[in-house]
């Protein structure tokens, strides 16, 4: 089945589908007034990226991310927004000094990364494509073999990151 | 040509199956449960809509359809219809990759086989897609540009959230313990032919993944987030017509779906208990045997889902510090100890000791 | 002073390691409810199937036709003087020549209206009737979604011709036998002389 789809050219369609949808969906994370507009097209735009996922064959990562970034961090931001009153009349409005630094630091950052796509025609896989790396046991193997270190060493950062947003929602004990 | 066509015939049966026979069991759900609440408290049920008021499930939906719809004049419209379909969508999509039964065997030699899709992560694409179904609840509740509905919707979201936690863990150490597969199909297959239902191994996890499961559907003793007392209506406060009622349908189908998912991951699903499989093994032809077990797992489904509904006819609901408390307090730290417990036994089991 | 033996004190007092598993109380809870499935229903089936009423049921009033057919009600007012509800108005006339077939005395009732929202079933307007003329039967009052339909007037009250409401369950002959002797203590409330030292 899933060599099957990844000869016919249908993946090459939604794979344009899927990228159209996850650009237009980034820009309008930037475009959009309302922020909660804005937090629905980044979810939108983390589905699409979980399509890319499946169409490289790692369905463990596409679940993943749904349910890591989609299902769980963006539900945390919507629900700070949704508590927070946003109104486009609360708006402060920005200083022009704020706007042209915005525009400047933006334009660098397409600057550097059309820079570093210029070259990327030329690049050559480093292996051949191994369409069954995203399985869940293939990756659960490299995790923990080849890669345990980093992987261990990722799962005390989180619990540091755990442990000092603990330590700053704390109530300061009664002097 | 013609496989990929048989190949999408059959899809396509699979799935128009599973959506009505989901719906359906969903519209009888709310007349089982309140024939179910009627023989708890002594009276009758619905009874005057049809034979035992079996017509009721379509009354109810034809008041439903032609109630007056309302959309509330300063939320957003688009949002507003998203949030029920969202939710609807979600329910339905969760039945994809639930076995439903043995294969058939066709005339032509091919296998017929009674799940929509059998994913290798299985589990994991369950748990993604109710992790979604927070955001039509939550969507809808904030389209709805009232306060009591955001609030309905942010206690649902911060509930499913707290609660899924707990959920996934069971579900690792389930998955540790049957064998290391996330398909739900091998699972299930691990639970017959002499294997034993995984709650045997897992009670713990099985009161810990049923309890999240009533804090998912958002079912008594976990309605807060629809809590008429303190918050009218909750996030379907400015909802009516049948957009109202998705959401309320949408509930009957997830508790459906999590009835189907407990009664096939920890209570064998269409394997049958050995000395009824007896009975029937090698006298009946295959696809027989095979109806007899979706019948099985129907029975079971059936006992899970009344057992949702005399918890809610019983008990009250929880305070919403006593709903976080159970959450975080008690149920994370005890399929934690579940799960090790799990590791460890199953390092025995495999000799690592 | 105690009422019944299931009250309990409040207490705050810290829950026991059992209280705190909440499971075992859950399973209590759900033994109660589920013991239920096996006992009788407390309902009936009421519109297919109606509990037995008491034979001197009070129920929607009835104002009598005489054998003849005509109305028994003189319009004399006893009725509204007994009644404690005040429930009952109504509006006298004179009966015309040609009549007499209609109403059995000089004087009927133009008006006769009964609020059933006040009325409170009591009876006593049937024990003040003078002459046999109002009952309370044992139908039921219907519901209405108006206050003004509670209003009964004529239209409702008065008994049909070819539709005469049977009141014999309520007026046994040895009720109406008593209802003559006025001299009894009880009757005699409604002789007249007694209803002016009524305190309003």
């Amino acid at each position: 089945m899933s060599t099957l789809l990844l000869n016919i050219p249908v993946t090459q369609y939604m794979f344009y589908f899927l990228s159209f949808v996850a650009i237009l969906c980034g820009m309008m994370v930037v475009i959009s007034k309302n922020p909660i507009h804005s937090i629905l097209y980044l979810i939108l735009t983390f589905f699409s990226i979980a399509g890319h996922y499946l169409l490289l064959n790692a369905q463990f990562l596409a679940v993943v991310h749904i349910i890591v970034y989609a299902g769980a961090i963006m539900v945390l931001f919507l629900y700070v927004i949704m508590m927070m009153n946003l109104n486009e009349k609360d708006e402060p409005n920005k200083k022009v000094f704020l706007k042209i630094a915005a525009v400047g630091s933006a334009g660098l950052l397409l600057l550097t990364l059309v820079g570093s796509l210029k070259g990327a025609e030329k690049m050559v896989a480093a292996a051949p494509l191994n369409t069954n790396v995203g399985l869940i046991k293939n990756l659960g193997q490299t995790l923990f073999g080849e890669f345990l270190f980093p992987f261990e060493i990722s799962s005390i950062l989180l619990l540091a990151a755990m442990v000092g947003a603990i330590m700053i929602g704390k109530k300061d004990p009664v002097k | 040509m013609l496989i990929i066509w048989s190949f999408i015939i059959y899809k396509a049966i699979m799935c128009v199956a599973v959506f009505a026979v989901a719906l359906g069991i969903a519209a009888y759900s709310t007349w089982w449960e309140r024939k179910f609440a009627g023989l708890l408290q002594d009276r009758y049920g619905p009874k005057r809509a049809g034979p035992f008021g079996l017509l009721q499930p379509l009354a109810d939906g034809g008041k439903l359809f032609f109630k007056e719809e309302i959309i509330p004049n300063v939320s957003n419209k688009f949002l507003f219809i998203l949030g029920p379909s969202l939710v609807m969508i979600t329910a339905l999509m969760t039945g994809a990759v639930i076995p439903w039964g043995r294969p058939l065997h066709l005339d032509n030699g091919d296998l017929f086989h009674l799940q929509i899709t059998d994913l290798n992560i299985g589990f994991l694409y369950l748990l993604g897609v109710v992790s979604v179904g927070v955001y039509g609840i939550m969507i809808g509740g904030w389209a709805s540009n009232n306060k009591y509905a955001l609030l309905g919707a942010i206690r649902a979201s911060s509930q499913m959230i707290s609660y899924e936690v707990a959920m996934g863990l069971a579900v690792v150490a389930l998955i540790i313990s049957s064998g290391g597969s996330l398909s739900l199909n091998d699972i299930v297959t691990a639970q017959g032919d002499g294997g034993v239902a995984n709650v045997c191994w897992q009670p713990l996890g099985f009161i810990i993944f049923f309890v999240c499961a009533l804090a998912e559907t958002n079912r008594a003793p976990f309605d807060l987030p629809e809590c008429e007392a303190e918050l009218v209506g909750g996030y379907h406060t400015e909802y009516s017509s049948m957009k109202l009622g998705l959401f309320l349908f949408a509930e009957y189908i997830n508790m459906f779906i999590s009835s189907a998912i407990m009664a096939a991951v920890y209570f064998g699903g269409y394997n049958m208990p050995e000395w009824f499989e007896n009975l029937y093994r090698g006298s009946v032809s295959l696809d027989t045997f095979a109806l007899i077990g979706m019948v099985c797992f129907v029975a079971k489904i059936f006992i899970f889902i009344s057992v949702f509904m005399w918890i809610r006819w019983t008990i009250p609901r929880f305070r919403y510090d006593q709903l976080m408390n159970l959450g975080w307090k008690v149920l994370i730290p005890l399929s934690l100890l579940n799960l090790g417990i799990t590791a460890l036994v199953q390092a025995w089991r495999n000799g690592l000791f | 002073m105690q009422l019944t033996n299931r009250s309990r004190d409040v207490s705050n007092k810290e829950q026991s390691f059992m209280e705190k598993l909440y499971l075992p109380g859950l399973l209590k809870g759900m033994a109660i409810t589920g013991s239920h499935l096996f006992k009788k229903r407390a309902t009936i089936d009421y519109p297919d199937k109606k509990r037995d009423i008491a034979a001197v049921y009070r129920g929607l009033h009835v104002l009598k036709r005489d054998e003849n057919g005509a109305e028994r009600c003189t319009a004399c007012g006893m009725c509204a003087v007994a009644c404690p509800a005040e429930a009952i108005t109504m509006e006298s006339a004179e009966r015309k020549k040609g009549e007499e077939g209609l109403y059995r005395e000089e004087k009927y009732a133009k008006i006769y209206e009964i609020n059933m929202l006040r009325c409170i079933f009591c009876g006593l307007c049937e024990e003040a009737c003078p002459k046999e003329a109002i009952f309370l039967t044992d139908r039921l009052v219907p519901t209405e979604f108006e206050r003004e339909d509670f209003i009964y007037g004529k239209d409702k009250l008065v008994e049909k011709i070819d539709k005469r409401i049977d009141v014999s369950a309520r007026q046994t002959p040895e009720v109406l036998e008593f209802k003559k002797i006025k001299g009894l203590k009880h009757n005699e409330l409604f002789e007249g002389k007694k209803i002016s030292d009524k305190k309003h």
